[in-house]
């Protein structure tokens, strides 16, 4: 079946052009072509021609304190995500070859509970846990009506919270998974030459994993950047005053709250190019990793 | 003995894990008197199904759900038959552009769909899909259609080139090699593969509530969950009923297919 003839394959990869190049490839064409315009509910209407602004939109951005506060948050946030993401999954990994049979099963089953929670009631669990009033958190701390979503970094420190909830199982599973395939005779001889856990872990799993946690956390980095779901539900569309918003919503309030669809655009080109070169980043890593395409 | 601390370890983070997802289905059982109560307990003595009874009649959540599973299958189906088609054609062929292809399904992967929200919009506006859910059936096979593509790759290259060949010499076409010999054997696969595009159909939220403006009855569940906040008291055990309804059925494909879910993700765990 391994033939040259030219048409077949393509004829395979129809349907999925006709569903990619209307869906994925023209809106991303559109969505550099709006990032140029000045399009306003006006225009969505139709009731005045779109004028071309070239990057006047990306200049607004550039000369606005507010974009760069959000970028900056944007950034921060993720970069603490990650870390934690990647710090208590690493833990993990490493504790679970050190449990007995049951404890492991119990932790894997609760980890992939936690992953397979759909964001959207991850959000809402853990807004009802620190509810001000009815919260299990406040009630237990004794904290009566303390407003976890109203300071900005206590907000950020619960919604981030939830959001590591969700995605330590990833990384935990697949170091542990990694970890396994490490041959027994690699750990045994660092045992012997008397390693401790911490120096056989720098010094010997990490080096072996390098491929895996690259991957992992180029992954983490992508969903961490582009995070949604969660700020936009429990900070209800992003805050005090927008205080908690991050690239991604701020796009989207943009756009749909305040009807600049232009400028909406813009910020989103930037939230993808920033996330493009990731992307490449983490195709690389695929091609050190010995995938072959 | 030694291994006291990390099991103790392991038992607490476990619980503290499945914490949030037991204190949401403890909720949904609560009666509405221990909800308000603020003597708060781990247990309830009266479990009760009202707040089920209440979402699924009173809020139309039977709707909501419906819709959710109708898109959520949809996706599943020609998501799993087009990327079917595509990974054999970038499997079993060699041919100009092959590499090139495969980049741009890995790239479509890790464009932030998020991103193409504002886009889509007017799309699915000029297309006359606004407040349809066949909007959210092809914005949604659009999203999962790289992946899938992606992981079918691995599955259709593990069967044996062999299998295909000696049909062919006994006779049979094309398409019957397609869909009698190769389907059935990376079944297994399809099934893991579909698993993956029900989960981000199901979970969408961002696309039902940009989409789905007027038309509340063709809300999907993600976005119909909002209904449940109020601004002056939020309807706790009627949310934490919704949200479980909303979670089992992702929680049962999860468990179902976990022994793929390591190796399919990412791609490139290799051991």
């Amino acid at each position: 079946m391994r033939a040259r003839s030219g048409r077949r394959p393509w004829l395979y990869l129809l349907p999925a052009a006709a569903v990619l190049v209307p869906l994925f490839g023209y809106p991303l064409y559109m969505l550099g072509l709006l990032s140029v315009f000045d399009y306003r509910q006006a225009q969505v209407s139709g009731g005045q021609p779109s004028t071309f602004v070239g990057f006047g939109n990306y200049a607004t951005l550039l000369g606005d304190g507010r974009f760069w506060e959000v970028l900056l948050q944007t950034i921060g946030f993720a970069a603490a995500l990650v870390l934690a993401t990647l710090a208590v999954g690493a833990a993990l990994a490493v504790l679970l070859t050190r449990t007995g049979p049951l404890p492991r099963a119990a932790l894997s089953l609760a980890a992939l509970g936690a992953w397979a929670a759909p964001a959207m009631t991850g959000s809402t669990v853990w807004m009802f846990l620190f509810d001000a009033d009815l919260g299990l958190v406040n009630q237990v701390l004794g904290l009566d009506g303390f407003n976890w979503f109203y300071d900005r970094w206590v907000t950020f420190l619960v919604v981030g919270a939830t959001i590591v909830w969700h995605s330590f199982p990833l990384v935990m599973l697949t170091l542990y998974a990694g970890i396994q395939a490490i041959p027994g005779s690699v750990l045994e001889a660092a045992a012997l030459d008397g390693a401790s856990a911490w120096h056989t872990f720098w010094r010997v799993i990490v080096p072996m994993l390098r491929p895996l946690v690259t991957i992992v956390v180029i992954q983490s980095v992508i969903w961490d950047f582009k995070v949604f779901t969660q700020i936009y539900v429990m900070t209800n569309g992003g805050g005090v005053a927008g205080q908690n918003t991050v690239l991604n919503v701020y796009a989207y309030q943009t756009a749909f709250g305040s009807s600049e669809y232009g400028l909406g655009s813009a910020i989103a080109v930037v939230m993808t190019l920033v996330l493009l070169v990731f992307t490449l980043l983490y195709i690389r890593a695929l091609h050190r990793g010995g995938e072959r395409l | 003995m030694r291994r006291i601390v990390p099991n103790t370890v392991a038992c607490v983070v476990a619980f503290l894990t499945a914490f949030p997802l037991y204190w949401m289905v403890l909720s949904a059982l609560k009666p509405d008197g221990e909800i308000q109560s603020l003597d708060v307990r781990l247990w309830t003595l009266h479990p009760t199904l009202d707040n089920f009874v209440r979402v699924l009649t009173g809020e139309g959540f039977g709707r909501y759900l419906l819709n959710s599973a109708g898109v959520a299958l949809s996706v599943v189906v020609l998501s799993a038959a087009v990327a079917f088609l595509a990974a054999v054609a970038v499997t079993r062929f060699r041919f100009r552009f092959r590499t090139t292809v495969l980049i741009m399904f890995l790239i479509a992967q890790m464009v932030p769909v998020e991103a193409l929200t504002i886009p889509l919009f007017f799309v699915v506006r000029d297309l006359g899909l606004l407040n349809t859910l066949a909007s959210l059936v092809v914005v949604q096979l659009a999203f999962t259609l790289p992946f899938a593509i992606w992981m079918m790759r691995g599955f259709v290259a593990a069967v044996p080139e062999a299998l295909e060949e000696a049909a062919m010499i006994d006779g049979a076409g094309r398409a019957t090699v397609l869909w009698r010999i190769l389907f059935p054997l990376v079944a297994p696969g399809l099934v893991a593969t579909s698993v993956f595009s029900f989960i981000t159909a199901w979970n969408d939220f961002v696309f039902a509530r940009t989409f789905i403006i007027s038309a509340k009855d063709n809300q999907t569940l993600p976005a119909a969950l909002l209904v449940f906040f109020k601004p002056d008291e939020n309807d706790w055990g009627g949310i934490m009923a919704a949200s479980t309804l909303m979670t089992i059925p992702v929680l049962i494909f999860f468990v179902a297919v976990q022994r793929r879910l390591v190796s399919g993700l990412g791609g490139a765990v290799k051991d």
